[in-house]
């Protein structure tokens, strides 16, 4: 029985533990509050580890399904389902708000109970978005979670936050809304259904096909973000509280490639085609100028938000090579990027939290007062760099392997991330860590505590499990991204 | 000499609410100032009998009484029961506001059921006359509401210019209605469909006077161009009465759509729509970007009454049931989410300071948590973001109009919605991420928390299960537009 409903209790029992967070958890009890808060991220993500273990890799088709009629009259349906693309989404998700919750432990001074909950509701809207099987459901889940979000850069978070926080909602939203458009106009062309499923069977002209591929593209695009749709990224990042960063970078830009991986390829796979010369196009841009604005970044948050961008943009690359290696290697760069990247807004966030600045020139010399810190730091950064042994590795490794068997210089390109990537981000580990003492505040730095050295060494195990075995990510995906592929490769019209 | 006595079981409500306000205008005489409550009592009574006379009398198809000028139908009926239950809470929301001002008379409670009532007979109208008749009670009470505040220049001179316009908007309805009289010989409704319908009308002056009424009927939905009354009248009035009139009228106005346009001039849709297009896009766009640049919330809603007005329009002129049902439930979403907004005005204000200008929702989370959290999801839902029914109210709309084939009118209206979202969630911003500029506590009647919760949950609901409210619009709509 509670097989089938495994799906809906990862959604909403966060949204749940949200609520309750806001009802009971008041300012006046944040012993309270914190516990409570932590219960729900682990119940959490306590549901969804049945969920791999409950996977079967033999099949490209939708596991856990839960289907409900929802709105009768635009057939609109409760659909949830997972397959090999959404799985590990949905565990690094309710994965990373455990993180969340403990980072944000005593950090956060004003408002923790609404803090909490916001990151809780997130949470569970996130795995929704994940696990939707119909198109107005996901698009629920998707416009829903820019709330929290928005409040959370918008409340905790630096001083331009509400600039950002305004930035990040129109872009999102501008994107979303012509999504909305064009999930409208598939409902009536699948003769009045807005199951995602059947929207990928549906035969549909050149012309209108690239006119939908815009529509997704806009909305999931903005997400990824791509260049040059990014520049909400930074500033969001920046102003963001750690909490929020490390959400944002580890999963909300993995809905922009999910996107792109669940509605583009399968439902527009001809416009695909015709206009993957544009998309790799900016997938390159993006990894190769993006990595240099990324070298001359004075903040460190700012550096890392660029990273992030860079990085993805090999995501896209890998999706729009259209062979295995492409996708699965995009699939392992997300998810490896999703703890490498959370990882490091972590690390400044222990930074942020006892010198209260993000500039890399008031630090130097950290690893005098913080050795322990030093050292996560190091393997974070060296993951970030695309160090062999670490997840980093293995997403570029494979894109750059697909792309070479599609051309050359694809591949030439995109592996100078693998430079650019060590530069920037060794570069700023070597002036924050490393060289004498800068200054008198850095020289009254504490070490990390346990609760900090906790959440840093789980990070740390898992980006080293993923590098050094990541076979059963592998194998989870396999299925499915062959059948992605078959979609792809056959013309609609 | 026979006198045939018209079947009256159909006007029940009416016949009840016109007896009630008139016992209740000789009661007050007799209440005593410490006693005024009692006012507000009978009214709320009123109400609720009226409700109750409508829906018990629901018989779910099409009567006809008078001799054909008076129609009760589903859709009638829906709607009245709307306006009924959007006046009981606007009431109630407006106690303590009236009471601080001096406004809670006898006076603004009748006024305020005669307005009803005018509505109520708009609804059900199925003769030009009939139409006229229901709109000047409204307009009338209306306008004497807005100048209810004497000692106010503000409130004096919103009254004034919406008396010159709503004159000069209910002659050129009387002009186009007239027009369509020499055309087709008739006043009826369903005489002057059947006329049109069987070609012996002349298209030029049905065209020619269809423009007149169209004009009229846009002046009175407050729709670009026409708009120009709606944000003066919003800031001006006694936010006690926006919210009267951001909410029952709008309702009265779609119905005026539905039974001309519709039910009289149904047949001449491909006129009607083309002039409903530009209306509406206009509306959107300069309702959205007037919005953005307002520092008053009253104003700032009015312009996005306009916008959301012409979304509405969007729903009609798509010409199917759907779109038509489409409307409808907008309607609904749209006075809950007005309700709801101008009530946390209401909240808000207090003794010689009114909470109208945006900088006044500073820093409400700091101040009330849950009222902010009221106010967070009611923009929500007016931005029409999920999970509201703000947001169901847009897609059906645009599911209506993708339906009729205009793919470039949702693509406007999509991004018209994206202009909106700006100006709703600097509310958001205000109340969340300022600072409070002034720290007096909020004090609220344990009544109207209830009732701002209640909305604000229904908004909520509504967002996540709309399925009873759209079945209930569809049909509403197919029952009463079969004919």
């Amino acid at each position: 029985m509670t097989a089938h409903h495994l799906l809906s209790l990862a959604v909403w029992l966060p949204i749940l533990a949200g609520i309750l967070v806001l009802a009971f958890g008041g300012e006046e009890r944040p012993g309270a509050t914190r516990w409570l808060s932590l219960i729900g991220a682990v119940l959490g993500f306590a549901v969804t580890v049945p969920l791999y273990l409950g996977f079967s890799n033999d099949t490209a088709a939708m596991q856990f399904v839960e289907m409900a009629t929802w709105i009768p009259s635009f057939n609109i349906n409760y659909h949830l389902g997972i397959d090999g693309i959404s799985l590990w989404f949905v565990l690094l998700n309710s994965f990373m708000t455990i993180l969340v919750v403990i980072a944000g432990w005593v950090v956060i001074e004003k408002r923790l109970s609404q803090y909490m909950a916001a990151f809780l509701i997130m949470s569970g809207l996130i795995n929704g978005v994940f696990s939707a099987l119909d198109a107005i459901l996901f698009y629920v889940f998707f416009e829903a979670m820019l709330i929290p979000m928005y409040l959370i850069i918008g409340v905790w978070g630096g001083p331009r936050r509400v600039y950002a926080a305004i930035k990040f909602f129109l872009y999102t939203l501008l994107g979303s809304l012509l999504m909305l458009a064009a999930f409208i106009y598939l409902y009536f062309e699948a003769g009045g259904s807005f199951e995602i499923l059947k929207f990928q069977m549906l035969p549909l002209p050149l012309g209108v096909q690239i006119l939908i591929f815009i529509a997704f593209f806009l909305s999931f695009a903005v997400k990824v973000p791509m260049w040059p749709v990014h520049t909400w990224l930074p500033d969001a990042h920046v102003e963001a509280p750690t909490g929020g960063s490390v959400i944002l970078a580890a999963i909300t830009l993995k809905i922009g490639a999910y996107g792109f991986l669940r509605f583009n390829l399968p439902i527009t796979p001809d416009a695909s085609h015709t206009l993957s010369g544009v998309m790799i196009a900016l997938s390159l841009i993006a990894v190769v100028y993006i990595g240099l604005v990324a070298l001359v970044q004075n903040d460190m948050k700012k550096l890392v938000a660029y990273s992030s961008i860079s990085h993805m943009g090999f995501v896209t690359l890998g999706i729009f090579m259209f062979n295995a290696l492409g996708v699965e290697g995009g699939l392992l760069q997300m998810i490896s990027h999703g703890f490498v990247s959370g990882a490091m807004f972590l690390c400044i966030g222990v930074l942020y939290d006892r010198m209260h600045t993000r500039q890399i020139s008031d630090y130097g010399g950290v690893v005098n007062t913080m050795p322990r810190f030093a050292a996560f730091f190091m393997l974070f950064a060296m993951a970030n760099a695309g160090l062999p042994g670490t997840s980093g590795f293995i997403g570029e490794f494979v894109v750059t392997l697909s792309a070479i068997q599609v051309n050359f210089w694809y591949a030439a390109l995109a592996a100078t991330t693998l430079i650019f990537g060590a530069a920037y981000t060794l570069w700023m580990y070597k002036r924050v860590v490393f060289g004498e003492v800068a200054n008198d505040h850095v020289a009254g730095l504490k070490d990390i505590n346990c609760r900090e050295a906790l959440f840093l060494a789980v990070l740390a195990a898992l980006v080293l499990a993923m590098g050094l075995y990541p076979k059963p990510l592998t194998d989870t995906m396999h299925a499915s991204v062959q059948q992605l592929l078959e979609q792809v490769s056959t013309t609609k019209f | 000499m026979t006198f045939a006595t018209p079947n009256l079981v159909p006007v029940y409500p009416e016949i009840f609410l016109l007896v009630a306000l008139s016992a209740i205008l000789i009661a007050d005489l007799f209440v005593s100032e410490t006693h005024r409550f009692l006012t507000y009592a009978y009214t709320q009574l009123a109400l609720v009998g009226t409700a109750g006379f409508l829906v018990l009398g629901a018989t779910g198809v099409p009567l006809t009484t008078f001799g054909g000028m008076f129609v009760d139908d589903p859709m009638a009926r829906t709607l009245k029961l709307v306006a009924v239950l959007a006046v009981a809470l606007m009431l109630a929301y407006s106690r303590s506001y009236n009471q601080q001002r001096g406004l809670f008379r006898g006076e603004f409670h009748v006024l305020i059921l005669f307005a009803l009532l005018g509505i109520m007979v708009m609804v059900s109208a199925n003769h030009f006359l009939v139409l006229y008749l229901g709109l000047e009670l409204l307009s009338l009470s209306m306008c004497a509401l807005i100048a209810l505040q004497r000692d106010s220049a503000q409130s004096t001179e919103a009254a004034m210019k919406y008396f010159v316009l709503a004159a000069l908007a209910s002659g050129l309805l009387l002009y186009g209605l007239s027009m369509l009289y020499g055309a087709t010989g008739s006043l009826q409704m369903a005489l002057v469909s059947n006329s049109i319908l069987s070609g012996s009308a002349d298209p030029a002056i049905l065209v020619f006077g269809l423009v007149f009424v169209v004009a009229g009927l846009a002046f009175k939905l407050g729709v670009v161009p026409f708009h120009m009354w709606v944000p003066d009248v919003y800031e001006g009035a006694p936010t006690a009465v926006t919210l009267f009139v951001s909410t029952a009228p709008k309702i009265a106005a779609f119905a005026f759509f539905m039974r001309l346009l519709v039910g009289a001039l149904g047949s001449l849709v491909s006129d009607w729509q083309s002039m409903l297009v530009i209306v509406s896009v206009l509306s959107m766009l300069v309702g959205n970007v007037t919005a953005i640049a307002q520092t008053n919330i009253k104003r700032m809603l009015a312009y996005s009454t306009i916008s959301h007005m012409g979304f509405l329009l969007l729903g009609i002129l798509s010409g199917s049931l759907g779109g038509y049902a489409a409307a409808m439930f907008y309607v609904v979403a749209y006075v809950l989410m007005s309700l709801g907004a101008f009530g946390v005005i209401l909240l808000l204000g207090r003794e010689g300071f009114e909470a109208d200008q945006l900088d006044d929702f500073k820093g409400l989370n700091k101040r009330n948590p849950w009222v902010a959290f009221m106010m967070l999801l009611i923009m929500i839902s007016m931005a029409g973001v999920p999970v509201s029914v703000g947001f169901f109210a847009k897609l059906s709309v645009l599911s209506a109009v993708l339906d009729a084939g205009m793919t470039w009118l949702v693509v406007v209206a999509v991004l018209m919605s994206l202009i909106g979202a700006f100006y709703y969630l600097r509310v958001i911003k205000l109340m969340y991420m300022d600072e409070p500029e002034d720290t007096t506590p909020i004090v609220a009647e344990a009544d109207h928390r209830i009732l701002i919760g209640l909305n604000a949950l229904a908004i909520l609901v509504l967002g996540i299960l709309p399925q009873p409210l759209i079945d209930l619009c569809l049909a509403s709509i197919t029952q009463s537009m079969r004919g």
